[in-house]
């Protein structure tokens, strides 16, 4: 289950466009890890790096080494649609598949991979995602609807339910509670707090609470200027860095006097 | 109509002095136009022995008068601002009226002129052994669904695929010519596809050579376009989140197009297909020069002469033979039967979009 991640010299590319520069760090295992920092300054790039997302964007190319307990991500033999199927990924929009039900937006990694299973076996996973994520009291009874028609912050719990459906190592969120009220927050921060015993989590977020709240290890990214690459400027157990910052930057980000 | 059109001109210069001066606040009955337009009618009514009208000049002038009218009394008594909105109503609604004309004519005169002969003989018999009256267009209705349904075989796969490549995979300069060429082909003028479709076949056939499948592929050229244009714009409606979602659960590209982009975007897609497949199925230069026609049924594509809906109409029209009334009439019903096979098929879009539709489910 959850891995740790290693990441060494890592610089990632839009086409020629040097979006991150130089980022070395180490993700623990069964924790949760925060990025955070100002608007455009490469934390969600980062992220999408991990899982090989980038590079589904057009240009989109990356230097340099992402280990995840001993195996190299970008080796040159390993196939990207593995790599997503061990890192699973809830996005800043809740998206789930307007044309499926709850169940089978669930069963979506199951189903969309054409992997064989007994309906019975099926039926218990989609239970037990949606008891993961919390929203198997909400749902049991209308599985069968579509999952267009929850709220959003339900939604978004579905999106969780259907990524750790595939039973990824790591979990990437980026912003997941960024489009959803405070109640709704709550109740994803609840809920990744109970997921940290499974899986590593990494979480972006704009809210410096949410990450002094949830996280254990925390990373402030952060760049000089426009058209300057983004950099991870200090990387720290999250107490450390919101008491007590090694860098001027993140004191000065995190107390609100930036810039 | 010039009176219409360059009233705006004069009232756009005479009412921003006017309208500080002369604020009013009454307010028109709602019967107070169409008052005015009745009056209209009646003043007009009244002068058509002077000026010889007809009825197209009489319906003319009550509107411009109509419309002068209920201007210059809604000026007087609400104010310019006023006056100007209904200025602008009534030229939206005459303009509106003007488009329904030719619409509703010609839907009128096919009817009335199609009925007569939409009867069981019309649908169950072709034109063996007919000189005179009776006969059907059975023939040619098969004939027109046989080509319509292989055109539609051939077109649809291939002009899905190209949407989906320009879409999901095409990139930088391959796809903008692409893109081009098919804007290209959507306005070639259907002779042209008909005579490239012949030429293709008479290099191996021989000069003279009549396929239905020479017809379907002719009409493939002008539906493919159609497709892949229609196709690309819903494609392209599918939100990228969707598709991210599915990268990041370890779904490949192709699986996530078959899977998730398509379905999302059934409804669009099966829209498109059928109203290109309505643009085609009236199409008549293309067949005339391929499949020529036929008083026989011939229902196999691939063995000489089938006849269609438009050939069967124009051939009637323009050789009806003696006397020509039976033929012509003839030629009116293939007409109407194909309106209504265009109309079935704008319904069936309809229905498409309606039943596919992603439910939100609330």
């Amino acid at each position: 289950m959850a891995k740790r991640i290693d990441v060494s010299d890592l610089n990632i590319y839009y086409g020629d466009f040097l979006a991150v520069e130089g980022v070395n760090v180490s993700i623990e295992p069964r924790s949760i890890t925060a990025l955070i920092g100002p608007s455009g300054c490469g934390k969600s790039t980062f992220l999408r790096s991990i899982n090989r997302m980038h590079e589904v964007v057009p240009g989109g190319r990356v230097e340099g080494k992402i280990v995840m307990d001993g195996q190299d991500l970008y080796g040159p033999d390993v196939d990207p649609v593995d790599v997503r199927r061990q890192i699973g990924m809830v996005f800043q929009r809740p998206n789930p598949f307007p044309t499926m039900s709850i169940y089978e937006n669930v069963a979506a990694g199951i189903r969309l991979n054409s992997k064989k299973m007994k309906k019975s076996d099926l039926d218990d996973l989609v239970e037990r995602s949606l008891r993961g994520a919390n929203l198997w009291n909400e749902v049991k009874d209308r599985l069968a609807r579509p999952g267009a028609g929850l709220s959003g912050g339900q939604q978004q719990r579905l999106c969780i339910a259907r990524a750790i459906a595939v039973e990824p190592d790591v979990l990437l969120m980026d912003e997941p509670a960024s489009a959803l009220d405070p109640i709704s927050t709550l109740a994803i921060e609840d809920l990744m707090a109970d997921l940290k015993e499974r899986f590593t989590i990494v979480i972006v977020t704009h809210n410096m609470q949410q990450a002094a709240r949830v996280s254990e290890q925390t990373g402030f990214f952060n760049l000089n200027g426009v058209g300057q690459p983004g950099r991870l400027i200090e990387f720290n157990p999250t107490e450390k860095i919101f008491s007590n910052p090694d860098q001027k930057a993140t004191e000065d980000y995190i107390s609100g006097r930036f810039g | 109509m010039s009176q219409i059109s360059t009233a705006p001109v004069a009232t756009g210069s005479s009412a921003p002095g006017g309208s500080r001066g002369t604020r009013r606040t009454g307010r028109l009955a709602r019967w107070a136009p169409w008052a005015c337009f009745a009056g209209a009618a009646v003043v007009v009514g009244v002068l058509w022995p002077l000026f010889d009208l007809n009825i197209a000049l009489f319906v003319l002038y009550t509107v411009v008068l109509g419309t002068l009218a209920v201007y210059l009394l809604t000026r007087a008594v609400e104010g310019s601002r006023q006056a100007t909105n209904r200025l602008v109503t009534c030229l939206v609604v005459s303009a509106f009226g003007l488009a329904m004309v030719p619409l509703v004519s010609l839907v009128w005169e096919v009817v009335s002129r199609g009925a007569a002969r939409l009867d069981g003989e019309f649908f169950n018999s072709s034109l063996v052994g007919i000189v005179g009256e009776g006969g059907g267009a059975y023939h040619a209705i098969m004939g027109t669904l046989v080509i319509t349904a292989l055109t539609t075989l051939i077109s649809v796969p291939i002009g899905l695929m190209t949407a989906i490549f320009l879409v999901e995979y095409a990139r930088g300069r391959l796809k903008r010519a692409i893109t081009f060429l098919v804007d290209v082909m959507t306005g070639i003028p259907s002779i042209v596809a008909g005579l490239f479709a012949y030429a293709l076949f008479a290099i191996f056939l021989g000069p003279g050579i009549r396929l239905g499948i020479m017809g379907a592929i002719a009409l493939s050229v002008l539906m493919i376009p159609v497709v892949v244009r229609s196709a690309e714009e819903v494609l392209k409606l599918v939100p990228n989140e969707l598709r991210e979602a599915s990268y990041a659960l370890g779904v490949p590209k192709w699986r996530t197009i078959v899977k998730v982009v398509v379905p999302t975007s059934i409804a669009g897609l099966g829209t498109g297909v059928t109203l290109a497949i309505a643009r085609v199925v009236g199409e008549t230069a293309p067949l005339l020069i391929t499949l020529g026609i036929t008083n026989a049924t011939n229902l196999d594509p691939f063995d000489g002469r089938m006849a269609t809906l438009p050939v069967y109409a124009y051939y009637q029209l323009t050789q009806p033979g003696v006397p020509p009334q039976f033929a012509t009439d003839r030629a009116w019903t293939a007409a109407l039967v194909l309106i209504i096979l265009v109309m079935g098929l704008n319904v069936v879009a309809r229905l498409i979009s309606r039943f596919f539709a992603p439910k939100s489910g609330r």
